[in-house]
């Protein structure tokens, strides 16, 4: 997974502030967090010493095929349904206490983030999830609940 | 609208809260089942076939066969029933009966003694139901339910909010498990994993009675003392506490002495109770030892004889092939010449072969008498009891043509 330490090493250093930030520090960090793109830096769009990097960078920030907006990836081929992501998501819990909560089928599916469908993990309504929007957590009740590792997040 | 769920019996939880979409009479999408679940509830082609001698035939032919080899026979052995409902069981023990044969199910190999155990109450067992509810400590020894039964831990065990625990897996459940490699049950228990080497377990369960009762807990392949003793602690304090037993614990045993000295220490010591329940693999196995408990006192392994029960290990499946005492065979979902040794199925090869089986297999491919009947909870519709003993009744996800195990064995009953 990228840090926020590994994008600044591809950023100019020179703390320049055209961005609004104050630092290219706090670049990385609005990055990481998806506040800004990697566009919203001229120095490293424009420059031409800069383009490997921009290059780079873009391929890091771009959230990787099949990823949700939070990053959340399934790898399809380990999942094998047993639901533990599913009953574990706090989110879940919240939304369907009776149902997916109390480890039974999904009671009201509107704002469940995942469920179990042809023996296979799927995620819906991301923004639900503690990892999106402005006072989003690390949250890893899917992860670590996990015990194939089929569940990852990616930035 | 209100939904409709069906019965998954893909394993022994029989997960009754399934729903599916239907597309030309086959189920094309599966919700909430494990992978297991949807592999079982889609395989179903739909449509009754009869083999004879390994051509096709109709239905007559070879009930007529099926019923005509059986009646030429001896001593038949009838063996499988695991994977059929309690009906079909039920009319496999009076064609037993009626046909003085040997009877068996793979309990005979597996969780026979353990069952046994149970049925005469030899230790505390409860429902899943109160293991959601109320279990703080789950232990798993030598048992994987998350490759075995994949909802298990989801559903019931470990990760479900429960009436007396609110809040949660993190806070409020602990769950451990005993096994001899790192299994994927064990990944989840993260620290509460304990390492034994292969068939330490009854030295671990004397070194860890010896820890429950404030002794220095000993083995002789020099297992942590303090590691020993923080896991009696964890147990001890425990309110609810349940052992999962698998297949693996049962084959390191014995005898089942040890892990019943366990269970009363840890009745004695503990702050609350503790029960044990076995994780039985096929759908139905707990169905068969219970059925035929109630009708002879046995779990397994019998022979009818003109009225009489015999009982006993050479009426196993496995011993009575080895001493060629039975001269036909009628195996009803199971496939035995794909799991038993060389050594033992060279005898079926031997004797008249009849199957009942809804997938195609090794055996039913061998048989001499080959009948495909439907899937149970998919095309054919009964009830069948779940590990822990609750009795769960499944319709038919859609009207088959394909008869279930129950009608097959009626229509050979009544071609005698």
């Amino acid at each position: 997974m990228t840090n926020a330490m590994e994008l600044y090493q591809l950023l100019p250093k020179t703390n320049c502030k055209e961005c609004g930030k104050t630092s290219c520090m706090a670049f990385a960090v609005a990055l990481l967090a998806r506040e800004l793109t990697v566009d919203a830096c001229p120095p490293l769009k424009n420059e031409p010493k800069f383009k490997e990097n921009y290059e780079k960078l873009k391929e890091r920030v771009s959230p990787a095929e099949g990823a949700t907006e939070t990053g959340l990836i399934v790898h399809e081929e380990l999942c094998f349904g047993c639901g533990n992501c599913v009953v574990a998501c706090p989110v879940n819990v919240a939304n369907d206490p009776y149902g997916v909560g109390s480890g039974n089928a999904p009671k009201d599916e509107k704002k469940l983030i995942l469920s179990i469908e042809d023996g296979i993990v799927r995620a819906k309504n991301v923004d639900e999830c503690r990892r999106f929007g402005k006072n989003k957590i690390l949250c890893t009740g899917c992860i670590v609940t996990c015990p194939v590792e089929a569940i990852e997040f990616v930035v | 609208m209100e939904k409709e769920y069906y019965v998954c019996t893909g394993c022994g939880l029989l997960c009754e809260d399934i729903e599916t979409e239907l597309e030309k009479r086959a189920i094309s999408k599966v919700y909430t089942a494990c992978r297991v679940g949807v592999a079982h509830m889609k395989e179903n082609p739909g449509t009754a076939k009869f083999w004879v001698e390994g051509k096709n035939t109709d239905e007559a032919t070879a009930i007529g066969k099926a019923a005509a080899l059986l009646k030429a026979a001896k001593n038949p052995l009838i063996f499988g029933l695991d994977n059929s409902t309690n009906e079909a069981q039920k009319k496999a023990i009076e064609l037993a009966k009626k046909l003085n044969a040997t009877l068996d199910d793979s309990s005979s190999f597996s969780f026979g003694p353990l069952m046994a155990a149970l049925l005469q109450k030899k230790f505390k067992t409860c429902s899943l139901d109160e293991v959601r509810d109320k279990a703080d400590v789950s232990v798993f020894w030598g048992a994987d339910p998350s490759d075995s039964h994949p909802r298990q831990l989801s559903k019931f065990a470990y990760f479900p909010r429960g009436k007396e625990k609110q809040r949660g897996w993190e806070e409020e459940r602990t769950a451990i498990a005993i096994d001899i490699r790192k299994t994927h049950t064990a990944k989840i228990c993260g620290n509460e994993f304990y390492q034994v080497p292969l068939g330490g377990d009854a030295e671990f369960m004397e070194a860890l009675i010896a820890g429950l009762s404030g002794k220095l807990p000993k083995t002789s392949y020099k297992y942590p003392p303090k590691k020993l003793l923080e896991l009696a602690n964890l147990l001890k304090a425990a309110k609810f506490g349940v052992i999962f037993i698998g297949q693996d614990l049962l084959y390191s045993l014995e005898t089942l002495a040890p892990l019943f000295r366990l269970m009363d220490t840890l009745n004695e010591k503990a702050k609350g109770d503790f029960f044990l329940i076995p994780l039985l693999e096929a759908y139905n196995m707990r169905g068969f030892n219970e059925n035929l408990f109630e009708e002879t006192g046995f779990v397994n392994r019998v022979k009818f004889e003109a009225g009489s029960v015999k009982h006993g290990p050479e009426y196993s499946v496995v011993e009575s092939l080895k001493a060629k005492a039975v001269d036909a065979a009628l195996i009803i979902g199971s496939d035995p010449l794909a799991n038993l040794p060389y050594s033992i199925i060279k005898e079926l090869l031997e004797i008249p072969l009849i199957t009942i089986d809804p997938c195609e297999t090794l055996t039913s491919k061998k048989a001499q008498v080959s009948i495909r009947s439907g899937v149970s909870g998919v095309e054919a519709g009964g009830s069948a009891l779940r590990i822990d003993g609750v009795r769960v009744a499944f319709k038919p996800v859609f009207e088959s043509k394909c008869p279930s195990d129950e009608e097959i064995l009626f229509k050979i009953m009544e071609a005698f």
